[in-house]
């Protein structure tokens, strides 16, 4: 089977997290929608590593997981802290730094 | 129809409906399960790939790891459900039928464009060369993640250490 149904997917995947991030306002779901779309770029790595028939897509899909769960500890580390200081995780009350 | 192409079909619609259910929940501890189920079907089509090793470690790390850190803060600050909020007429009359063009075209483009892509032979012992690449040709890159690893250790207990002045609050109260 064509290797474009699995990009057409990590297309789709990473459109979905674009709309979770724009259109949430909770600020962990919105972290949630970045690993949506990190796991959607995994799939299109994985897939084009098996059209090239290299196994290095693998590999980059290992260092995006290992940056992932660095990106979440200290991600979810500031979301603890906003709630302890703001009492709230609605992004439009974290509005310190707007003008 | 062939039976990869029956389990590709549904794992992608598993994936699909798991990404929409993210978005359309409002409780996130809601979304954090929806966005497992996106993963474990992901593992799947890693598997379908012939990329065993990365659906193993998809399923340890990211839906064992990752997204227990996710329920285990959303648990620890009690999030409640997401405040509604009286979406602008413009969000929605204009925003949600462009968001759902830009998925359509994003797919359509995308799957056009390598429509003559096959998949090569799959190589034999992928694990193992895998293990080469990564220990031989990418073993400076490896060495730098386990500082990046020790680094986002330390981030995040400075981060989430509470100071010494702020006073514990007691009681239990849903942060939104």
């Amino acid at each position: 089977m064509p290797i474009s149904y699995y990009l057409a997917l990590s297309a789709v995947l990473f459109g979905l997290g674009v709309i979770g991030f724009v259109f949430k306002r909770n600020i962990i779901t919105i972290f949630m929608s970045i690993e949506l779309m990190l796991n959607a770029v995994n799939l299109a790595f994985i897939a084009f590593g098996r059209a090239l028939g290299q196994l290095q897509g693998q590999v980059f899909v290992f260092f995006v997981i290992v940056v992932a769960a660095a990106e979440a500890a200290v991600g979810l580390a500031i979301v603890i802290v906003i709630a302890r200081n703001r009492r709230s995780l609605n992004v439009e009350r974290i509005n310190l730094l707007k003008l | 129809m062939t039976p990869q192409l029956l389990i590709f079909l549904v794992l992608a619609a598993i994936a699909i409906a798991g990404a929409v259910n993210v978005i359309l929940q409002r409780h996130p501890i809601h979304s954090a399960i929806s966005l497992i189920t996106v993963m474990i079907a992901l593992a799947g089509l890693f598997l379908l790939l012939e990329s065993e090793f990365i659906a193993a470690v998809q399923i340890i790390v990211y839906a064992g790891a990752i997204m227990v850190l996710f329920v285990f803060v959303i648990m620890l600050l009690n999030a409640g459900a997401e405040e509604r909020t009286d979406m602008s007429r413009m969000a929605c009359y204009v925003g949600v039928p462009l968001a759902i063009f830009l998925l359509i075209e994003l797919a359509y483009q995308i799957g056009a464009a390598t429509l003559s892509m096959t998949p090569q032979p799959p190589a034999e012992d992928v694990t193992r060369g895998l293990s080469m690449l990564l220990f031989q040709d990418f073993v400076f890159p490896f060495e730098l993640t386990s500082i990046l690893i020790l680094v986002a250790i330390l981030g995040a207990l400075v981060l989430a250490q509470r100071g010494e002045s702020v006073p514990a609050k007691s009681g239990r109260e849903t942060i939104t």
